[in-house]
């Protein structure tokens, strides 16, 4: 990334260092959403082997509920008054999280087991009926115009070297990082080695006492809480200036390249292609403009991520970071 | 100890794999059960341990019973609890993770730290050379060492009774004899085992009875000695027809034949 600035910085002087900066930044932090969204979708398909098409519509849930209990009812906060207003703030978005994480649970228990053992196909199918579900009664709680989050960052900004960033930006990433490193830590506990263990091998797994059906709740709480997360922070400035809306739940859609990219199956996958899309969909609608690339037409920046895609297909089609199987026979 | 008594499985409904099958497998000893492939070994195995449901088997009769409590119908989870552990046929082992984290999974039901630990310990010294291959992913292992982790995973639930399916399949001879002594020492530490194999020479020398299965039920038991001075059994399971005699072509196209043991 140094060297990249001063190629820039010596061939458009400051101006291109700022741009390039500015790109990169908000890049990073659209990244870090696309990062959270493929994580949540990346733990329900390691665990259950479904991919989670009702994602979208759980962040959007995520993100009414937190606009609701920060702007709405001032929940928790009202009891806490004593607090600065930030952590209200943060407190309202925990317990969204907190309700849509029980959400997920929920909708585990009365949609998805039941479907344990059937084609994985039918069950991918729930998770699109899931979808318009969630979606539709998501719609509907937020009404017609979008809600805002009130979040205590609004559209501030900071300077970090030649770059503006956003103060939401940064909490994103922080949010994000925090994300990452609790998963990973989950991952070395006794339920953790156990949800790998299920995803690897469900027969198994169930041989050794562990239950399937507790680490499937698990998975889907889990990832719909990271849904949450990720739709709180898509519904803010500068992705959405008002707040949440009914495209909220469509732009989970948008990860798909990123778990694809990252490989299905990996964490590491997810992250790391979720930061390459964000960071290629920026930089394609920073650079691709003008005159010169008039010809690929208006928000050609949304195409990249899925370029990205089917170069990267082309050469591991498996993902940067999915399995190819392991076998010893 | 374990008692299965006149257990009935049905596969999607329609397919009737085991009729009526009875054994018994008494407190600290070796119990092998025989049978060729097909016989229903493993759906045996599938019925004691509660994972029919996820195959589409289903428990049509009888019961299984372990300590006089039973035990057909609970969750899988709750049987591992009661005591009895299970090494699943081709290991099974969990390729992507490390040894220390399969012999883990294995000690999922068990959440006092103090006894894990024992168990790990136990598990090490049984097998000596995972020690060294602790933080390895199971995938690269060779094949017998991956059968050793399959065991030593099954150990960490400190189960009564161990359930071995087919453990030395595809296994050198060499590792086959290890396999055997190491059964044999888990066995003289206290548990129970009950060894479902097709290498009935080795399985029937370490036995304290055998059991020998056709077509989902058992067709002959015994002491090992009875066993393997059976003509049939010496036939079908060692290959043997006397002492050092050479087959002809007929006695080969005799021993193709298909069998019935019952008719």
């Amino acid at each position: 990334m140094i060297s990249g600035l001063l190629v820039f910085a010596q061939a458009g002087g400051q101006e291109a260092v700022d741009k390039f900066a500015n790109a990169t930044s908000s890049g990073i932090a659209l990244g870090a959403i696309y990062a959270l969204l493929a994580l949540g979708l990346v733990l329900i398909y390691k665990a259950t082997q479904v991919l989670n098409f009702a994602h979208g519509a759980l962040a959007a849930l995520g993100a009414f509920f937190a606009a609701y209990l920060a702007t709405v009812i001032n929940f928790p906060g009202r009891y806490v008054t004593f607090l600065p207003t930030t952590m209200q703030w943060i407190l309202s978005a925990l317990v969204a999280v907190l309700i849509t994480a029980v959400v997920g649970l929920v909708l585990e228990r009365l949609a998805i087991r039941p479907m344990i053992g059937e084609p994985l196909f039918s069950v991918v199918m729930i998770t699109i009926a899931l979808d318009i579900v969630i979606r539709t009664i998501t719609d509907d709680f937020i009404g017609s115009s979008p809600r805002p989050l009130g979040d205590p960052w609004g559209a501030d900004v900071v300077n970090i070297g030649p770059a503006i960033v956003a103060k939401t930006e940064i909490a994103t990433l922080l949010v994000t990082i925090i994300c990452l490193v609790g998963i990973a830590l989950f991952f070395r506990t006794r339920y953790g080695v156990a949800m790998r263990a299920t995803a690897f091998d469900q027969e198994a797994a169930m041989a050794q006492g562990i239950s399937a059906g507790r680490i499937f709740a698990m998975a889907w709480a889990i990832g719909a809480g990271l849904a949450a997360v990720a739709g709180i922070f898509s519904s803010m400035f500068p992705r959405a200036s008002i707040g949440v809306s009914g495209g909220t739940a469509f732009f989970a859609f948008r990860a798909l390249p990123a778990i694809v990219i990252g490989g299905l199956d990996s964490i590491t996958g997810a992250v790391v292609g979720g930061f390459i899309v964000g960071l290629v969909e920026t930089y394609a609608g920073v650079y691709l403009t003008g005159a010169t690339w008039s010809f690929l037409g208006l928000g050609f920046s949304g195409v990249m991520p899925y370029l990205v895609m089917l170069v990267v297909l082309l050469i591991r089609p498996y993902g940067l970071f999915g399995t190819e199987e392991i076998r010893r026979v | 100890m374990l008692e299965v008594a006149n257990l009935e499985v049905v596969y999607n409904d329609v397919v009737l794999v085991l009729r009526g099958l009875s054994l018994n497998v008494p407190d600290g000893e070796i119990i092998a059960l025989l049978g060729a492939n097909g016989a229903g070994k493993t759906t045996t195995l599938r019925a004691i341990t509660g994972i029919l449901d996820i195959h589409e088997g289903d428990i049509t009769k009888g019961s299984v019973a372990f300590d006089g409590e039973r035990i057909d119908g609970k969750d899988p989870a709750a049987i591992v609890k009661m005591g009895i552990a299970q090494v699943l046929e081709g290991r099974r082992i969990f390729a992507e993770m490390t040894v220390d984290d399969n012999l883990r999974t294995g000690a999922f039901t068990n959440s006092n730290k103090a006894s894990v630990a024992a168990a790990h310990e136990r598990v090490m010294d049984l097998f000596p050379v995972l020690q060294g291959r602790r933080k390895d992913t199971a995938g690269y292992l060779s094949g017998g060492e991956q059968q050793m982790l399959a065991i030593g995973r099954a150990l960490m639930a400190d189960p009564r009774l161990l359930i071995l399916d087919e453990p030395t399949l595809g296994l050198a001879p060499m590792l086959v004899q290890q396999i055997r002594d190491i059964i044999v020492d888990i066995n003289r530490q206290g548990t129970s085992v009950l060894l479902i194999e097709q290498n009935a020479n080795m399985a029937l020398s370490i036995a304290n009875y055998g059991y020998i299965m056709e077509t989902g039920k058992v067709v002959m038991d015994g002491d090992p000695q009875k066993l393997l001075g059976d003509e049939d059994v010496k036939e079908f399971y060692l290959g043997l027809h006397g002492e050092g005699e050479r087959k002809s072509f007929r006695d080969v196209k005799h021993y193709k034949r298909r069998k019935r043991w019952l008719s």
